[in-house]
């Protein structure tokens, strides 16, 4: 299993305890009294989930079994790809830190975190596919 | 990777793309709000993402990883394209419909077609589930 692979399906599975974890807290503020407010989490949450989780393990997973490139680079670039890692990660780190915090009233720095957390994610997403689309081919 | 799963995962990818960028859009807005209509695009970055990108990407991956008969065959193609031609024309009317301010009966039609879809795929694929070494 190549190392971005590893690195893709470990944080994915981090992700994975994390959205859970805050599916509990979301899940338990109706009954017991939270010590910060709850607002705006609930789009983390299913971020954490979707993006943090599944599509991470797509990423790691694809990464790893899509058809090999060509002998000097079998899984396209390597630069690409640990970009779209850390732009997909820092992308939704900034949100889920960012998100809550505007909603619960914050100042403008959060709405700038939203902004650029936004621009991370789209640019992962296209890293991933400018990097994968030729490996997306017959024998 | 046969034909049916390039073109798939190629839209797939698209799907990933056009859904990130929607997503983009409406975060933007809610750090920074530009216009209120841009909370349309929600019902499409959900359906392109959830159904087009993770929901497509597994059909395909199945078409193209699940064992095949005996000389390579894949089974009936015609039922696996066809599967692949409604799943998309469905994301595509239930996505873009609200976008669109479409009569609602084209969510509906949509929705109709992606679940159409699925049943035409597992009708397709269901032969090729089975145990290891027990050729059909």
């Amino acid at each position: 299993m190549p190392k971005l692979t590893r690195w893709f399906i470990k944080t994915a599975l981090v992700y994975l305890i994390l959205a859970l974890a805050l599916g509990l807290v979301l899940a338990s503020a109706g009954i017991f009294p939270q010590p910060f407010s709850v607002g705006g989490l609930t789009s983390v949450y299913f971020h954490l989930f979707m993006v943090g989780w599944v599509t991470q393990l797509i990423f790691g997973v694809a990464n790893w079994m899509f058809p090999t490139l060509n002998r000097e680079a079998p899984r396209g670039s390597e630069t690409l790809g640990w970009a779209t890692y850390y732009l997909v990660n820092a992308g939704l780190l900034l949100r889920a830190i960012g998100e809550p915090l505007l909603a619960s009233g914050g100042a403008a720095l959060w709405a700038i975190l939203l902004v650029l957390s936004s621009a991370l994610l789209v640019i992962a997403g296209l890293a991933f596919l400018v990097n994968n689309w030729n490996r997306v081919r017959g024998r | 990777m046969p034909r049916l799963t390039v073109w798939s995962i190629r839209a797939a990818l698209l799907y990933l793309l056009v859904g990130f960028t929607f997503g983009q859009l409406m975060l933007y807005n809610k750090g920074i709000p530009i216009n209120g209509a841009l909370w349309r695009l929600l019902p499409a970055h959900i359906e392109f993402l959830l159904v087009g990108w993770i929901g497509q990407l597994a059909l395909a991956t199945a078409h193209w990883i699940i064992p095949r008969f005996r000389g390579g065959v894949y089974g009936n193609l015609k039922l696996a394209w066809l599967s692949i031609i409604l799943l998309n024309s469905g994301i595509l009317m239930a996505g873009l419909g609200p976008v669109l301010n479409t009569p609602r009966w084209v969510v509906l039609a949509g929705r109709i077609a992606e679940a159409a879809a699925v049943l035409v795929f597992a009708i397709y694929i269901w032969p090729r589930i089975r145990p290891l070494g027990q050729e059909p």
